[in-house]
């Protein structure tokens, strides 16, 4: 029998419920306003007294009001026909919602329950298989949908039938399983799992050894992403985190794009999904869309469903590695899911930590990054999770609690600075506070071996120091005036400048140079390394400045033109021989 | 707000706070209005029996025995085409005379669009001001606020913006408007004769502050009456939203909530956006685009309002007084409309993106001139042109009192180019400035 309850208080979206009955934490309650129901979950037991946050607004509720538990935590549905949805943060299919406006207490179904699914069997009759397992499969788009045993089964079972190629819908059975007792089990194409649970059903998770090419060059040259790491883009408003963002979810190497728009501007979601539909992903030549799932939580929508879509989108994506694919998941921002925990952490009193934020704030965030990576699954494949996720300090200020706390937890920081936004020089990736711990990593080193080239992440540690250098001149410069420095101190400042114009910066509106692979990436920076280790004569500071002006600009028409394409070789044609006038 | 038949009424009040009373009542709503001696008051907590109230023009002599009549329903406005050339209070209230408004009643603070039925912003509205119709292009469904300081002259620069915008209704929120900037306001509607399409919403100064927290609400259930029912194109104008958060924070620090940074609540950012984000394109062809006002205080934009509505908003613009030509312009370094890239070129002449750009970019010549000559260097003959542009593009296409259509920007900038420089210098694609250059 499910406990019910009564409500006792209210503070805004924080509601005490007095319980008949056990209640465990985080388990999903519905409270009956005046037949609306509203979906919330426990968040601390005290006594008999449950306090739940509401996922809606709890206006024209009263004491008294009746509540039932449910029993489970908020759990996603999981099976064909997530990719290309478009969620609320609690999984709630906004396509088939009525109406412009939400409505309270609405709640829509994740999966098409009539569609028909084209079923094809991986596994027979006799075989012993376990949770994650893959049992047969469908096409979703052109992805192939694995079917698994369900994530919640224990131990291990023993097909008993299984259906043959035909279509089903996500509630038909397809399989038969028999347990260790040897009782009958029913398996559908679709399950449930609690968001807040990681999916751990895989064999193990060793340290990421392949890089994900984004084709955004000051990430994959200068701070490679690996295949199942973490990474954050933090930056004051203005500087570009979206514009990145969407260059990355278009571009990156991966099977599958899952983005959380969470707490953020509805305009944007909005852009995705009138774009995306008319875009082809650049390797498969099929539409986007077909890949991509938006979890849509924007900053209007219920605070304590805002926390709730980034491990919705996490759960989503854990899903999808489970069938051996390559998921990128990003969310945008995870500062506003910050501030939900913090709205509720202040509704219940408790005492706080930095700038009001709860003082588990770390862990949270930390325990959260810890669900990406890269996974062998038992059946001996591999699939990954790589997560990406934007933060917008206060006041621009990276010193802040968030910005701090996905510090510890994130391998790749993509810092973005508000200088180089004001000089327009995008993507606003700072060259020198940036980083990628995977540069260090002995695996990923091998990767780049095999990729590109023997000296490729030694090359790529020398172009660092360049523009490190070449920062330290500027500022000489600056101070001194150009008079008043060595002539030494130009050449290093324009090496920089050379690295930053023709390598660093990115057109991320340019059909051609916006989308970049690896091997034209390695062409072109090998190509601006070996010019910065030449050395050539200049008789002022003057006449350095405009040689390098020249080659920059000539560079930069290789960037718009298409890779070795004739415009492409006459402007090579043309560098060669500027180079050459160069002394 | 008058009283009906079978209202809940007690007379016994448990605790009295600044902002705030307390008593035991039975079967209150959460969010439900209700009259404390007399004044408006809204329940903000619930704690079994014992509920508190929030009382809007604050408890100065309210005694524990005052008289406290529970409406059981939220603040709501009436909303009808009656609506249209009133003002009214921050309770919906008339105060200009005229009777009350029969209409439908809504609730304020309603729900959000949902963002799958949105569609993408795409049309323009042109406000005359070259300062954002050229460099800053407004997109119907967009919010953008000015960034001011409280010297500058912005509500004089709102009122110009809506009487000159495109737009079937045009309302106003004013949270503690000065009582003199409220006259101006409405004299200023009065004298355009544009009285029957704009809509007020009014605290003044004179009033309490936390009132000031009905006018976005009130404004925008009439604004999403216009728009979603009646299909029109909504322009809201909220001046000064620094007020509303102060407001914001008086009553959360009354009560005893968490301050986070500059003393503003932690939910500041979910309280601002979801005014914010009522600017929305419907997709049966209403709009509401939402202009508002920030004052910063020293052009300090790092302070939590400015920052977080920096994070919500789709741009902003900032006033400067040229000091050259004395004329206030919006700045085009620091102002940023992120929708521009919908509608330029697209919604105006082909050239539009290319013009903006340039004219920008030789203006910054002009400052990096400026800056030359300032500091005791000579200037070149290229230095000199480009201040001499400076001059004739702050008079001639940013300074606010200009008033022209795009096109007409497009060639009055064109001209400027051909009077100050070359096509080389000017650098815009090869065919365009064979089709525009003017010598």
């Amino acid at each position: 029998m499910k406990t019910t309850g009564i409500v006792t208080g209210i503070i805004s979206n924080l509601v005490t419920i007095e319980v008949d009955g056990p209640v465990s934490q985080n388990e999903i309650c519905y409270i009956d306003l005046s037949g609306t129901k509203l979906m919330a979950d426990v968040i601390k037991v005290n006594g008999k007294e449950a306090f739940v946050q509401v996922y809606e607004s709890t206006r024209g509720l009263k004491t008294g009001d009746k509540a039932e538990f449910q029993g489970h935590m908020l759990e996603v549905l999981l099976g064909p026909g997530i990719l290309s949805s478009i969620y609320d943060g609690l999984q709630n299919n906004l396509v088939t919602m009525d109406g412009v406006f939400l409505k309270r207490g609405e709640y829509t179904i994740a999966l098409d329950q009539d569609k028909k699914w084209e079923f094809k069997p991986l596994a027979s009759p006799g075989d012993v298989v376990s949770a994650a397992d893959w049992l047969g499969e469908v096409k979703e788009g052109w992805l192939p949908h694995k079917i698994m045993v369900p994530f919640t089964f224990e131990g291990s079972f023993k097909v008993k039938s299984i259906a043959s190629e035909g279509e089903f819908t996500v509630n038909e059975t397809i399989a038969v399983l028999v347990n260790e007792s040897g009782e009958d089990v029913n398996v559908t194409m679709s399950q449930k799992w609690p968001v807040k649970v990681a999916i751990t059903k895989y064999a193990d998770k060793p340290r990421p050894y392949r890089i994900m090419e984004t084709r955004v060059r000051v990430i994959d040259t200068f701070n490679p992403i690996a295949e199942g790491g973490t990474g954050f883009i933090p930056g004051p408003f203005g500087s570009g985190k979206t514009v990145l963002q969407h260059a990355i979810s278009k571009q990156a190497d991966a099977d599958v794009i899952i983005f959380a728009a969470c707490g953020e501007r509805a305009n944007e979601v909005v852009e995705i999904f009138t774009e995306f539909p008319l875009l082809e992903d650049p390797r498969t030549g099929r539409m986007l869309m077909e890949r991509t799932t938006i979890i849509c939580n924007t900053s209007n929508m219920p605070v304590a469903a805002r926390e709730a879509s980034v491990y919705t989108a996490m759960t989503i994506g854990e899903y999808y590695r489970s069938m051996g694919l390559k998921v990128l998941l990003l969310a945008d921002s995870t500062s506003r899911w910050a501030q939900a925990l913090r709205e509720m952490s202040n509704r219940m009193e408790e005492l706080p930590g930095a700038d009001a934020f709860p003082m588990d704030l770390p862990a949270i965030i930390s325990s959260f990054y810890a669900r990406a990576g890269l996974v062998n699954l038992n059946n001996g494949q591999t699939g990954s999770v790589t997560f990406i996720g934007t933060v917008s300090p206060a006041g621009g200020n990276l010193k802040e609690p968030v910005t701090e706390s996905t510090k510890k937890a994130a391998r790749c920081f993509f810092a973005l600075s508000q200088s180089r936004a004001d000089r327009k020089r995008y993507p606003a990736v700072d060259p020198i506070d940036s980083y990628s711990k995977y540069l260090e990593y002995p695996e990923i080193i091998e990767d780049f071996k095999n990729r590109i080239g023997e000296e490729w992440v030694e090359k790529v540690l020398k172009g660092k120091n360049i523009v490190l250098r070449g920062k330290e001149a500027y500022e000489q410069i600056n101070i001194l005036g150009d008079d008043g420095v060595p002539l030494e101190y130009h050449k290093r400042y324009w090496k920089s400048e050379l690295i930053d114009f023709v390598i660093l910066q990115q057109d991320a509106f340019d059909k051609i140079d916006a989308n970049c692979p690896m091997e034209r990436q390695s062409y072109m920076y090998y190509l601006v390394l070996d010019i910065c280790e030449r050395e050539f004569d200049f008789d002022n500071f003057e006449e350095c400045g405009n040689f390098y002006k020249k080659i920059i600009n000539t560079l930069r028409q290789m960037n718009y033109s298409k890779f070795r394409s004739e415009d492409f070789n006459k402007y090579l044609e043309q560098l060669n021989n500027e180079l050459n006038d160069g002394k | 707000m008058a009283s009906k038949a079978f209202q809940k009424i007690y007379t016994q009040l448990e605790s009295i706070t600044k902002a705030t009373v307390a008593l035991r009542a039975q079967g209150i709503t959460n969010e439900e209005l209700a009259t404390v001696g007399g004044r408006l008051a809204q329940v903000v907590k619930i704690k079994r029996d014992l509920v508190t109230l929030q009382v809007f023009a604050g408890t100065d002599g309210i005694p524990t025995n005052a008289e406290v009549v529970f409406f059981g329903e939220p603040p709501t406005l009436n909303v009808s085409e009656d609506l249209a050339g009133r003002f009214f209070n921050a309770y919906g209230d008339p105060i200009d005379n005229g009777p009350s408004v029969d209409g439908e009643k809504r609730f304020i603070g309603g729900p959000s669009v949902n963002p799958y039925r949105r569609k993408q912003p795409s049309e323009l509205i042109p406000t005359g001001i070259a300062g954002i119709d050229l460099n800053n292009t407004l997109v119907s469904g967009q919010k953008i606020p000015f960034f001011a300081d409280p010297d500058q002259p912005y509500n004089q620069v709102m009122a110009q913006v809506a009487l000159r915008a495109d737009v079937d209704k045009i309302i106003l929120g004013g949270m503690g408007l000065t009582n003199d900037d409220y006259l101006y306001y409405k004299q200023i509607f009065e004298n355009a004769g544009a009285l029957n399409k704009i809509i007020s919403f009014v605290n003044t100064t004179e009033q309490p502050p936390v009132e000031r927290l009905l006018i976005p609400d009130m404004a925008l259930t009439a604004a999403e009456y216009f728009a979603v029912d009646k299909n029109e194109k909504v322009l809201v104008l909220l001046t000064d939203m620094t007020l509303y958060a102060d407001a914001l924070s008086i009553v959360s620090h009354r009560m005893d909530q968490i301050p986070s940074k500059d003393s503003m609540p932690g939910s500041l950012y979910s309280d601002l956006a979801k005014i914010y984000e009522k600017a929305v394109q419907l997709p049966d062809g209403g709009s509401i685009t939402i202009i508002a006002v920030t004052t910063l205080s020293g052009g300090d934009i790092t302070h939590a309002i400015p920052d977080n509505t920096g994070y919500i908003t789709e741009g902003q613009l900032f006033l400067r007084t040229d000091s050259d030509t004395g004329k206030v312009i919006v700045d085009p370094f620091r102002s940023l409309s992120r929708l521009k890239q919908l509608v330029i070129g697209k919604k105006t002449r082909e050239d539009h993106n290319h013009v903006m750009n340039a004219a920008v970019r030789l203006y910054a010549d002009a400052a990096n001139a400026k800056t030359k000559m300032e500091n005791g260097f000579d200037l070149s003959d290229y230095d000199h042109r480009c201040l001499e542009f400076a001059k004739d593009y702050s008079n001639k296409l940013l300074a606010i009192e200009v008033n022209i259509n795009t096109t007409q920007m497009l060639d009055t900038a064109w001209d400027l180019f051909g009077k100050h420089f070359t096509k080389t210098e000017v650098s815009i694609k090869g065919d365009i400035t064979e089709k525009y250059w003017k010598n």
